[in-house]
Formats: C-alpha cells, structure tokens, sequence
C-alpha cells in the first residue's frame, strides 16, 4: 500500500456510507468527487476494508462511464454535443477549447492538471444552447470566443487564489 | 395415489426430486442441453443462452435459471430453439480466433465441441476476432483473452469457490473483457495459480502452462537422467481420456508408459507422502506436547493455499507446518540419492496441479539456483505426452515403480483426496494400530467430498479436534470462525474442491465423476499391504541414511521466516 496516500480523506468517507459492499457505487462516487478521479491507491485499500476483491472494483469502475480512472483537472468543462447545441454550433467551441488547452479527444487533461474537456450528450438545457457546464456552473448560449475569454478567467481567478 | 410431482419434457412425463432448475432435470431425463456459462457448483449467471427451452405458450426460458414446476411442460428441441442456438454459435464463433488446429485446447473446447454438434459448416458474419492477446505471465496457467466468450466462469470460480477474485469483467458492451485490476499481468494480481479458472474455462481462454517441449528435449538427451514423481491423484484421473474407465486406478499403465517415453527412473510421490506424514505427526505431537496449540497447526501440502495464506493471511504463515509437499520432500531426496551421477539430472513431477509449477520454481526449493523439481507437468500434459508417443495406453502391461524407492503405504496414496492427509496423519498418531482401528478412522468424518468436514480423535487422553477443508472460501470462512475463537488441533487445507484428484492440472470432469476419482484412491489404499507411514521399510533406510542429520535442510521449508525476511 502506498505510504503516503492519505487514507484518512477515503476512512471518512467510508463511515459516512457504511463499511459495505453494497455502498461500493456511493462510496467510489464520493471519492470521486473528493479527488476529481479515482486514485489507484485506493483500491487495495477499499478492497481490505469491503472485503471484496479488487478486480471487482475495477469491475464496477470501469463499467460506469461516470467514473475516471486518470486524474482529472481541476475545472472540468463538459461541453454539449446533444441535437439541439449541435445544431446551434457546439463543434467549433469544443474544437477551440482543446485548440487552446492543447487537448485533442484523447488527450483530455492539460498536463498541469488544471483542465479537463469532455463532451457529453445532453445537458437538459436545450433552450440554453449550445451549453458549457464547467464544474457543474452552466454558461449559456456560448461561442468560441466567449469560451476562451472563460478559459482566460479561470485562469487569471486562478491564481488570485 | 400416486402424489409424485410431474412435469412434461418434450412429450415425456419426467419426476421432479429436488432439482434446482430445469436444466438439471432435463439433463437426468437424457437430453443433452448445451450450456457455456452452467456449472452446478456455481451461481447461475444464465449469460449463454444455449440452455433455451420452450413453453407452453411459445415462450422462451432458460432452463439454467427456472425451477421445474409440476404441471409444467417444456420444449428442448423445436426449429425456434435449434436455429437460435445455432444464431448464438455463429455469433461466437464470428468474434473467436478459429485456428483450432493450432489451439492449446484443441479436442477439449466446448465451443468447438458445440459446433460440431450444431453441424455449423460456415459463419455469415464477418470475422471480428481480435488478434491473439496472450498474457504467459503465471507459471501456472495462460490467458488469450482473444478466445473469450465472457462466460464468466472462471470469474464465478475464482471468486465464490476459492474466495480470491483475481479476474473479473471489466469495461462493458462490446469493450468488456476480463481483467485483473488496472489489466495488471496475472502473475502480479491475487492470483493462487490453483487453475480452477483452466478447469471451468469451456474454451482456449485459459489453459493449464504447456512444459512439455522443453521436457522432450531433456527425455531425448542422452547425458541428462530423467527421474520422475507421480502423485497420487494422477492414477485416478487420467485414465477416461485414455479408454480406461473413470477413477480406474492406472498406476501400472502410467509407469509403463513413462517408460516407454525415455524416463530413466519412475516414481511415487506417495513414497513422498509418507515422509510428508511422519514430518508432519512429529510436529503436530511435538506442538501439542509443548501446550503451544492456541492455534492449530495448518497443512503445507498444497501449494495454492501456501500462495493463497501468504497473499491473504500472512499473519498464520507461523501456523503453517514447515513440512516441504510430499513433492518436494521427494524431489530434495532424489537429487540427493542421484547426485554422484555422471549424467545431467532433471526430475520431473507429473500432478494435478497447476500451482505446483509455481511451488517447484520457489526460490525456497533450489540448490544453487537449481530447482529440485525441474519440471512440473500437470496430468492433462501427461496424456498428451502419451498420446504424442503413439502409446495405446489401454493395452499397456502394467509395470512396477524403481527401486531404491519402490515401496510405499495406503497412507500416502491418500493424499490426492480431501482428509487424505489428516487420515494418514491420524493412522501415525493413534495408538492402536489394528486394521480395526484404521478402518474406524474413516469414519470419524474426514471422508466424503463435502468442503468442510470435523471430527475429532483421541491421544492419549486428550481429545485431537481436526478440520478438514476443500476450496479456498471453505479455508477462509473457516479461518474466520478459528479467529473468533473456535479451536482445531490440526486443519487440513487443499485448494482444490475435493482435494487434488479435481486439481486444475487434471481433465474436466462433471462433480458425478469427480467422486469416482476419489473412491479410486481409497481402493487403492485398499490394496496396500501397507497402511501406515511409519511401517514403510524404506522410511527407516532413509532416516538412517540420506535423511540422517539433514532432517531439516531436505524436509522443511520455513515459509514465514522467508517472509520476514523479505
């Protein structure tokens, strides 16, 4: 197991759904959310603590399209390619954002951990389109340039922290 | 009145006992119904769809996964169902490497077995097979995930009958396969090497690690002498494939044709047993004399559970005899005997086991970087070594083992069955040692397939309380129970369901068959004059010859202090 993994962050949020093995959804979800993907430290240790094997949780991680196994930015920026935003031209902002970052469709996180792109198929905003969500704040009605003067923010909000 | 419950199968009124499911009942009514993903020992996971029948009303149910109902009445065989079953063949076979010729499962595949049976003479889909995907990372078995059809199986075994979950689906739809986590190589996962997966995998996906190229090369040899071991549970097992009946004991035939092959000297790992006994009751006794029994002391014969207690529960190594298998107490007693010899010396050891190529290749067992056990060839390479040869096993004349070890008890032969090891222990330790008394001791409990067994025994006028368990999910539910304060004397671990006579290395047989294997063993000890390690002449010899004052170096193995060590 790795030493220094902070296991701590995972033992809270194991008492908070309960040491079971039915919690293994919720519980992969929390971690998730706490670290952006799911560490591969953590599963060895899920697997002692839920007794279930580790090839089950890999099982249940990857069969879920919701979970990452590769560490994600720290703003994810989910933009929508469902009918309507298609239609109202959410091609170009994806391909101007990875122009930006430096992404392509495999490559979806900037090296310095800030960025992710990922698209998805429908928001459920069809009146807002085309639609960005980043970190699940949505901007409506969006174009290629609004786009990168929001990348230019959150970069510059950034380092204000 | 006749209150028997009835049910109809193609017309044939057939009796419900207690079947689990109607698959099981069709198939005691005499009907062949296919099946890929069906094992009665495992959870029902109705994943192939092969075992489709059809209701009254044109319905269609899997018949692994419905209970038979009185009343009821099924369809095995309309036009529906047989052109679905071959739709379902046609489908696998579109997504399946087809060199069959050259597969390591050739004449033993399910899926080739079934196409033949359906007369599938061409696939109307394109071939979408990916390339060949083979993992050769274990010394025990190898996967080619190319030829899978995502029974799961060997998923199922792996985790509900042995407890170590190793494997599991990962990814879905069409992406799904099977995996370790993070696709790690087998070798670096949970893995125990007991190749139970091999044993329930229906296609070429998984198989038992292929030796036996480099063996001929060293069997043609003139400057290498070939020694050889043959456990016991190989006698029983091998014969079915070769034309002899299920659980006939071949051990004549096996020596023969080993050396007809060009093996220099033949031998029994029973012989190797019963050192494995006398070790292992001196250090049962010496345990209980020293009051040190809080735990009980755990067996070391099986090589799964040695990988799977490191893996697992490394805080009972200490608990773990230091006993060497009989294969490598044998094997270090060997080497020893031949090591004035001007030939090459390679020992080879035909098991049931797939764990044991594992075992041999332990760095505990080499002299100088040389392994005591060179070669570990399960019994399904065995009967394809025969049948390589041309050999007509059925006609053979049974030969007798070599000389200097040539003689053995029924209390080795013993060892291939569960509760083999804790009888032979038993048959040392008690003090009557009348043919009654022996023959009581199988009935204190420890026979029978069941997974966990106890019984207890006296010595002295203390009370022996013995466990006995098969599959690795017995040993470690047991192991739980023993932790929250149960206490055993003695427990007796073999990885594989039933001991080794349905090892991973041995040919798949139905759980009806397996029985018989083990019913052949105690014939076996039947016929030995012999049955107590400690009355086995050649055991005196070797205590006061090879063995003297090297009891430790070429018997025991501290498994525990390795670890520490680490």
């Amino acid at each position: 197991m790795n030493e220094t993994f902070d296991y701590s962050v995972v033992d809270g949020i194991l008492s908070e759904h309960g040491i079971s093995e039915t919690a293994i959804i919720a519980i992969l979800q929390s971690i998730q959310e706490e670290y952006h993907y799911i560490p591969k430290e953590v599963f060895p240790y899920l697997s002692k603590k839920l007794k279930v094997s580790e090839a089950r949780i890999f099982s249940v991680a990857t069969f879920y399209e919701n979970f990452s196994l590769e560490p994600k930015g720290k703003f994810i920026i989910k933009v929508c390619d469902g009918t309507a935003c298609h239609v109202r031209k959410s091609i170009p902002i994806i391909e101007r954002l990875r122009k930006e970052l430096g992404l392509s469709n495999t490559k979806p996180t900037t090296d310095d951990l800030m960025f992710t792109v990922e698209t998805v198929s429908c928001l459920g905003a069809c009146g807002l389109a085309p639609v960005i969500t980043v970190n699940d704040k949505v901007y409506a009605e969006m174009t290629p340039d609004k786009a990168s003067e929001l990348i230019k923010e959150l970069r510059e909000g950034n380092c204000d922290d | 009145m006749d209150n028997r419950d009835y049910m109809m199968i193609d017309g044939i009124p057939v009796e419900i006992n207690d079947e689990k499911n109607l698959l099981e009942l069709i198939r005691k009514a005499g009907i062949k119904l296919p099946t890929f993903c069906y094992h009665s020992e495992l959870s029902i996971y109705g994943a192939c769809r092969m075992c489709m029948v059809e209701n009254e009303w044109g319905g269609l149910d899997a018949a692994c996964s419905t209970p038979p109902k009185a009343g009821m009445s099924i369809k095995t065989n309309t036009e529906r169902l047989q052109k679905y079953r071959k739709m379902i063949l046609e489908l696998l076979l579109a997504n399946h490497c087809r060199d069959c010729t050259t597969c390591n499962n050739n004449g033993k595949c399910k899926l080739q077995d079934l196409a033949m049976r359906y007369n599938i003479s061409r696939v109307r889909f394109p071939n979408t097979a990916s390339e060949p995907d083979v993992d050769d990372s274990s010394l025990c078995i190898t996967r080619d995930r190319s030829k899978c059809i995502l029974c799961g199986d060997c998923v199922r075994v792996c985790s509900e009958v042995q407890n170590v979950g190793a494997i599991d689906f990962a990814y879905r739809g069409s992406k799904m396969t099977i995996s370790t986590v993070f696709d790690k190589p087998i070798a670096e996962s949970d893995c125990v090497g007991c190749g139970q997966c091999a044993l329930a995998c229906p296609t070429g996906a998984i198989v038992v690690k292929d030796d036996t190229r480099k063996l001929w090369k060293d069997i043609y040899d003139k400057n290498t002498r070939v020694s050889v071991q043959i456990a016991p549970a190989v006698r029983v097992a091998l014969g079915k494939e070769l034309g002899l009946n299920d659980g006939e004991n071949a051990i004549g035939k096996i020596v023969a044709a080993l050396r007809r092959m060009g093996f220099d000297d033949i031998f029994d790992t029973s012989t190797g047993a019963d050192l494995t006994v006398l070790e292992e009751s001196a250090e049962l006794l010496k345990r209980i004399k020293e009051g040190k029994n809080d735990m009980p002391l755990f067996t070391s014969c099986c090589p799964a559970w040695v990988n799977y207690c490191e893996k697992f529960y490394p805080e009972l190594l200490p608990h773990v005899s230091t006993c060497r298998s009989p294969m490598e107490m044998f094997a270090a007693v060997i080497k020893e005997e031949y090591s004035t010899s001007s030939k090459r010396l390679v020992h080879v050891a035909v098991m049931p086991c797939t764990a044991k190529k594992f075992e041999a290749a332990r760095e505990e067992f080499k002299v100088n970087g040389v392994p005591n056990v060179d070669y570990v060839i399960s019994t399904q390479e065995l009967i394809q070594m025969i049948k390589e040869s041309g050999i007509i096993f059925s006609d053979l004349e049974p030969e007798a083992i070599d000389m200097p070890f040539g003689t053995y008890t029924g209390a080795g032969v013993i060892f291939g069955v569960t509760g083999g090891v804790t009888e032979a222990v038993l048959r040392r330790v008690v003090s009557d040692k009348s043919a009654t008394s022996f023959r009581s001791l199988a009935y204190t409990g420890v026979r029978g397939m069941k997974g966990v067994k106890e019984a207890s025994v006296m010595y002295g006028d203390r009370k022996l309380r013995i466990a006995v368990v098969s599959g690795l999910k017995n040993a470690s539910d047991l192991i739980e129970k023993i932790k929250s304060g149960e206490h055993y004397d003695l427990v007796e671990v073999m990885a594989c369901p039933g001991g080794c006579i349905n090892g991973g290395g041995q040919p798949f047989v139905q759980s009806e068959e397996k029985e018989k294997r083990g019913k052949g063993l105690y014939s076996a000890d039947k016929l030995c004059n012999i049955k107590s390690s400690e009355e086995n002449p050649l055991m005196m010899t070797l205590y006061k010859g090879a063995l003297k004052g090297r009891v430790h170096e070429l018997l025991h193995v501290d498994y525990a202090a390795k670890k520490e060590a680490k």
